[in-house]
């Protein structure tokens, strides 16, 4: 039996962050628990023992409980730190760029990518309302201005946080994969070069294409 | 002096820089003052440091760093062999470390930041704050203060009995929500939060900052 468990569905990006993290990191023995926000498995008492806000995922290393995806995914980096995907810089430096996109992401990038897509796609099925296209504009807007940025960083950078491949970039693929391919506002992307150059590399990696299977299969199990 | 610090005391961010490096005992830097009201952070030269135009940005000889959680964690790596260890000591300690510092961020900022913009920082450019807003996040803050309460009865700190960086990262807002906003009925009503609360704001890292602080006004 597995000693590490991620608990969630694939359906949510926080979810599949820290899968992609395991497969970056050639890290294949593990087991998920299905925990289903929609029958509400999330606010159970056993599963608030785990994570106490409700949240998805939830991950163990035998008897050692963590939450939040980015901290998980931190965990899994330092902890297979000798195998697969270097994820969080070799170099002073290169460390200290890495945290600092992984912010960006955290702070201007998901909180607007994310409401477009909230309210795109799961308006309806989980706050049972049409979608807000006034918050869905306001969004908009602001993603262009931070996408322009990504554009320009990324104009000299094959990746956010240098010329290789880091967590930073990971942490974004999620998210960004709703957004163009559920929520359809791939233009974002399409009309930016670098900037899509960026994307088609970063999510045509195995580990991502691998968590696609992944949650293509959790569908089909309905 | 290789550090350089772009930023105001007053700013909540800017404080969680300079409480870090209080915390490390840092003394060898430069705080480069960056005047908001004339709009020196939009301005090209900044945005060549932070695209994003915000401040704090470090720079560090020929490192430039910006967001104030990454700066913290620079700082706390690069001085790891003096002042108070920010991380913990062991695997599952920096890894308790980060799980806080992504509860501050993901589910105590927001609601926090909202609030003080609301009432605080929107009046100071000569906006109405909106008491709707407020209303709302002070209804989600005492959800997840429960949550802090019943983890801080069993934990002195937040990611066990040390102080850090989890717990340092809400200092700053907090600060603003008890002292300036006069919102603080959440954290001063909860016994274990208030005691948290008590210690980790009357640390003297915390108060060099507001020394800085209330030598701007």
């Amino acid at each position: 039996m597995a000693s590490l468990k991620v608990y969630g569905k694939t359906y949510s990006t926080n979810v599949t962050r820290v899968l992609t993290t395991l497969a970056e990191k050639n890290v294949d023995d593990y087991q998920m628990v299905p925990i289903d926000l929609l029958t509400g498995a999330n606010k159970t008492p056993e599963y608030l023992k785990l994570q106490p806000f409700g949240q998805i995922p939830a991950f163990q290393d035998g008897d050692f409980t963590l939450y939040e995806s980015r901290a998980i995914a931190r965990y899994i980096s330092d902890k297979y730190e000798g195998q697969g995907t270097a994820l969080s810089g070799n170099t002073e430096r290169e460390k200290a760029l890495v945290n600092q996109w992984l912010e960006v992401e955290s702070q201007n990038y998901n909180p607007c990518a994310g409401k477009i897509v909230f309210e795109c796609v799961f308006a309806q099925i989980l706050a049972g309302r049409p979608t807000d296209e006034a918050v869905v504009k306001e969004q908009l807007e602001k993603l262009e201005k931070i996408l322009d940025v990504y554009e320009a960083r990324l104009t000299h950078h094959k990746y956010l946080a240098g010329d290789f491949f880091s967590l930073a970039d990971l942490a974004h693929i999620p998210v960004t994969n709703n957004l163009i391919n559920v929520a359809k506002k791939g233009e974002l992307f399409s009309s930016r070069k670098h900037l899509n150059a960026w994307w088609e590399d970063i999510s045509s990696r195995p580990s991502w294409q691998k968590v696609l299977q992944i949650i293509q299969a959790g569908q089909q199990q309905k | 002096m290789t550090i350089k610090i772009y930023g105001m005391p007053y700013s909540t961010c800017t404080a969680r820089v300079l409480a870090t490096i209080a915390e490390k005992e840092v003394e060898d830097y430069e705080l480069v003052p960056v005047d908001l009201s004339v709009g020196a952070h939009k301005k090209p030269e900044f945005l060549k440091m932070q695209p994003f135009g915000m401040i704090p940005v470090l720079q560090d000889s020929h490192l430039t760093i910006y967001e104030s959680r990454a700066i913290a964690r620079y700082i706390s790596d690069k001085f790891e062999s003096q002042g108070t260890p920010l991380f913990g000591k062991t695997v599952k300690d920096k890894a308790l470390v980060n799980q806080w510092l992504e509860v501050e961020s993901q589910n105590y900022n927001p609601c926090v930041s909202s609030i003080v913009y609301q009432l605080v920082f929107a009046p100071m450019h000569g906006r109405q704050g909106d008491e709707t807003v407020v209303k709302q996040q002070l209804e989600k803050l005492e959800k997840v203060l429960d949550i802090y309460e019943a983890h801080l009865s069993k934990n002195k700190y937040l990611a066990g009995d040390f102080f850090s960086l989890a717990d340092l990262s809400h200092i700053p807002y907090t600060y603003y929500l008890v002292n300036v906003a006069k919102k603080g009925d959440g954290i001063t009503s909860r016994k274990h939060v208030s005691a948290w609360w008590e210690d980790i704001s009357s640390r003297a890292s915390w108060k060099t900052v507001t020394a800085k602080m209330n030598a701007k006004v």
